[in-house]
């Protein structure tokens, strides 16, 4: 791999090898001193279960009950290790993979179906959760975050426990103006936020090399943003990058640019096929380098995985895989007139003449009157 | 017992039509589990394997390697309960219906007959219940839903398109009115739940005054396309002046020539049968009154040449029929009650918010009424290059049934023939019909003097049931009056 390009390994930040080594870095290492084996376990069945209920979608488009589907396989260390550095008072802004962000932060996978069966825009409510919905445009959230952020700014005086906002977002998305307008705007107006750019190297089949001629974290030091370059395939890794980053943004010293280097096993959604743009050699070198089967490894290295937890871990597994066929199987399509509630938080007039029409358009339908 | 269920062939990728069978990885006997691989398809996309959603053992593969199979068509049949007890119920697919049927509370000894579908569609309490109960539900309701066309044998099988959450038996079917606007002849090919075709479908199906339900889809998933609905009006055409196989037969050539050479005999058919058919109808059930008015067009006509010079109207020919339809659609616009039709059954007046302008035509197959769609709509340049379409699809014989339906007012234009002026019989279902007679100079008093004119002559025809003789008379004076002087449109335009 060329050693400055894109795919670059140097200065790559990295606290497990691929093996399930345990690595130290002067900086990071502090952050996750303090993780004991209960959370590494807790993230490993974390990184498993979303990976299991993420195989059943994917079956589930398979045999006709969703519409599309979008795997986050493969990148479950770079989700579960920064959503676990989240605080309750921090809020994320996903694009439309981050299922592992959403499971941390305590939205019911299954409800995340709602969207791929085609029966709602957003299945959770964002502030119940501090995860905003799902956003298909891509790099467009990156706005929204960046203004979030410079709005929580504003409010951090009353505040009793400050927050920071992390914006995911892929590869490709760096190169869309968006992307590039947030990090001006967060950089000048020193806002809160932390960019988590998950560089799977795939923008549907356009490989990284032709977003980039330098590694993409390079894209915040252009506005003066410190950055970092994680082993997305590293969770602990991305665990304590993340926590740095939080810190750093919470503590009012401004945003902070993190690439996470990882690898979309999976398909970019279940319409594509990536075995006509890339090498079984590729994803075969990925495949050795597995997020869950690396902090398995480690696990198992210091006995503190055990044959319990791991048949614990497969039973919930399982009945997850269930719970999730079922009940996608089970909802109804909802009223179309539905899409028009949760627009608006306030009573609006635009709104309401849409509403009114599509009714009468919908009824249009209904009447016999015009077959004479 | 054994229980069959289908598989339906899904859409792998984003709004895929069809799939090519590439491998079966099982067989007929073979134990499977849910999402166990069991074929590889190939897509306009992408090679693609699909999980089985069933447990149990294959009974049926419905498609072989090589075969192109359309998005919910059946693929497989699994038997998802071969060790089950016997049971007194012997239903295969159809006792899905069946259920949905008990659990909406109607009478269970039914067949899966439109009526319970209906009742299980458009009740949702129930069928929540009935949800949590099954893990069959999503295909079984589907089966139930969608059996109405099919035998019993069809039931649990209809091809649907299963994806995207459109199930077309979970959705919640408005009750229809009661009592209200039940098509003319009853109900006969109504189908009880949502009639599935796209927004552009749907919009042509308005126009045309179609209800979908009636027609027979012919696309994935039993989705209703603009071939189906073309094919439904050809099939359904013979209200109006349509067309016929052979319609393009000499006059002569199908008829039987009497022994003596004197005569020949010709069986009335095709637009013929159909030309006095509509005749019949009109003459003897709407009662016609024609008004007179002969008009100095001599204005009219130096427009006609002034256009015919006009360099933006290069591309068309300008004729003085195009001014007489314009100034029919003026006085149309000042008199809109006249652009109307009687509805017997329904004892109703329908007043049309829109001109649809026939323009009478004698083509090779015989006399044909095609109309100008939305004529009110278009300025004059525009008007003149649909009747200049018009004309020449009439005169190709091209002339399509769509272009003939649903006309509201019509022109004849006799004077083209010679003739001075006639008594038009009205085309069916339109209030009113205006004759054009023949352009001529003639003395004419003019300004105090006797002068040599242009004059033609009009002839109104109309409906008395809807339309009296009054606005008659206001009308075909309008026209009149335009054409006398056509700047007088612009007063009224």
């Amino acid at each position: 791999m060329d050693p400055t390009g894109p795919l670059s390994t140097d200065g790559l930040v990295q606290l497990l090898d691929h093996e399930g080594r345990a690595l130290t870095d002067d900086v990071y290492s502090p952050y996750v001193a303090n993780l004991d084996a209960d959370e590494l376990r807790a993230m490993w069945r974390d990184m498993t279960l979303v990976r299991a209920w993420d195989l059943e979608a994917t079956s589930l488009q398979r045999q006709g009950e969703l519409g599309l589907w979008v795997q986050s396989l493969g990148q479950e260390a770079a989700q579960i290790g920064s959503g676990r550095a989240l605080r309750t008072s921090d809020f994320v802004f996903p694009s439309y993979r981050e299922h592992g962000v959403a499971h941390v932060r305590g939205v019911d996978l299954v409800e995340i179906l709602r969207i791929f069966r085609g029966l709602q825009h957003g299945a959770w409510t964002p502030q119940d959760h501090g995860f905003h919905m799902y956003t298909l445009v891509i790099g467009a959230h990156s706005l929204h975050a960046t203004g979030y952020a410079m709005a929580m700014k504003r409010d951090a005086a009353q505040e009793q426990e400050p927050g920071a906002v992390v914006a995911y977002f892929g590869d490709g998305a760096t190169s869309q103006g968006d992307v590039n307008e947030s990090l001006v705007f967060a950089s000048v107006y020193n806002a809160p936020i932390v960019f988590f750019c998950q560089n799977n190297q795939y923008a549907i089949s356009e490989s990284v090399t032709r977003q980039t001629k330098v590694p993409l974290a390079d894209r915040g030091k252009g506005v003066g943003m410190p950055t970092v370059r994680v082993d997305g395939n590293d969770v602990i890794a991305c665990r304590a990058v993340t926590e740095w980053a939080l810190e750093h943004a919470r503590s009012g010293k401004g945003p902070v640019f993190i690439e996470a280097l990882t690898y979309r096993v999976g398909a970019h959604t279940t319409s594509d096929d990536p075995t006509r743009y890339r090498a079984r050699e590729e994803e075969q070198y990925w495949a050795e380098r597995d997020p869950i089967s690396r902090l398995e490894a480690y696990l198992e290295s210091r006995g503190e995985l055990g044959d319990e937890f791991r048949a614990q871990v497969a039973r919930e597994a399982a009945e997850l895989g269930e719970r999730t066929r079922t009940t996608v199987k089970s909802w109804t399509r909802p009223e179309l007139l539905e899409m028009f509630n949760d627009v608006y938080a306030l009573p609006h007039a635009g709104l309401d003449a849409e509403r009114a029409w599509f009714d009468r358009y919908q009824r249009s339908f209904d009447t016999q009157e015009a077959a004479q | 017992m054994p229980t069959y269920e289908r598989f339906n062939l899904p859409d792998a990728g984003e709004g895929l039509t069809e799939a090519d069978i590439v491998t079966w990885h099982i067989a007929v006997g073979d134990a499977i589990e849910v999402n166990q691989a069991i074929v590889e398809i190939e897509t306009a996309k992408s090679l693609v394997e699909l999980p089985s959603p069933f447990t149990g053992v294959v009974t049926k593969l419905l498609v072989e390697v090589g075969d192109t199979v359309e998005v919910g068509a059946p693929i497989l049949e699994v038997d998802v309960d071969p060790d089950g007890e016997p049971a007194g119920d012997t239903s295969d697919g159809n006792g899905a219906a069946a259920d949905v049927a008990v659990e909406s509370g109607t009478d269970a000894a039914s067949p899966p007959s439109g009526e319970a579908d209906k009742d299980a569609a458009s009740d949702h309490r129930p069928r929540e219940v009935a949800a949590q109960a099954a893990s069959r539900s999503a295909h079984s309701e589907e089966s139930a839903a969608r059996s109405t066309e099919g035998d019993a044998d069809e039931a649990g099988s209809g091809a649907v398109l299963v994806g995207y959450g459109v199930k077309p038996g979970t959705a919640k079917r408005r009750p229809r009115k009661a009592g209200a606007l039940d098509p003319v002849g009853g109900e006969q090919d109504v189908h009880d739940y949502p009639v599935l075709a796209k927004p552009p479908v749907r919009k042509l199906a308005k126009e045309l005054g179609l209800d979908l339900s009636t027609v027979t889809p012919s696309g994935p998933g039993g989705l209703v396309t603009r071939e189906d609905v073309e094919l439904h009006l050809k099939a359904t055409a013979a209200q109006t002046l349509a067309t016929y196989p052979g319609d393009d037969q000499p006059w002569l050539a199908a008829g039987t020539t009497q022994t003596d050479g004197r005569a020949t005999r010709v069986p009335v058919k095709s637009v013929r049968k159909r030309t006095a058919e509509a005749m019949v109808h009109s003459a003897f059930t709407a009662p016609h009154v024609t008004e007179f008015l002969t008009v100095d067009v001599t204005a009219t006509m130096d427009l006609v040449k002034r256009l015919k010079a006009d360099r933006d109207f290069a591309d068309v020919r300008v004729t003085p029929l195009l001014l007489v339809a314009k100034a029919l659609l003026l006085a149309v616009r000042r008199h809109p009650e006249v652009n109307a039709s009687w509805d017997e059954e329904r004892q109703e007046i329908i007043y049309k918010h829109y001109v649809n302008l026939g323009i009478a035509a004698s083509t090779p197959r015989g006399l044909v009424v095609p109309n100008i769609k939305d004529a009110h709509r278009l300025p004059l340049h525009a008007l003149a290059i649909e009747l200049q379409h018009l004309t020449a699809e009439a005169r190709s014989g091209s002339t399509s049934p769509g272009a003939m339906r649903d006309g509201t007012i019509t022109i004849t234009n006799v004077g083209a023939l010679g003739i001075d002026t006639g008594t038009p019989i009205l085309n069916p279902g339109e209030a009113a019909i205006l004759a054009f007679g023949s352009i001529r100079e003639q003395p004419w008093v003019h300004e105090g003097e006797i002068k040599i004119r242009w004059v033609t002559q009009l002839a109104l025809s109309f409906d008395h049931r809807l339309v009296d003789g009054e606005l008659g008379a206001r009308v075909l004076a309008d026209v009149g009056r335009v054409m006398n002087d056509p700047s007088q449109g612009l007063v009224w335009a």
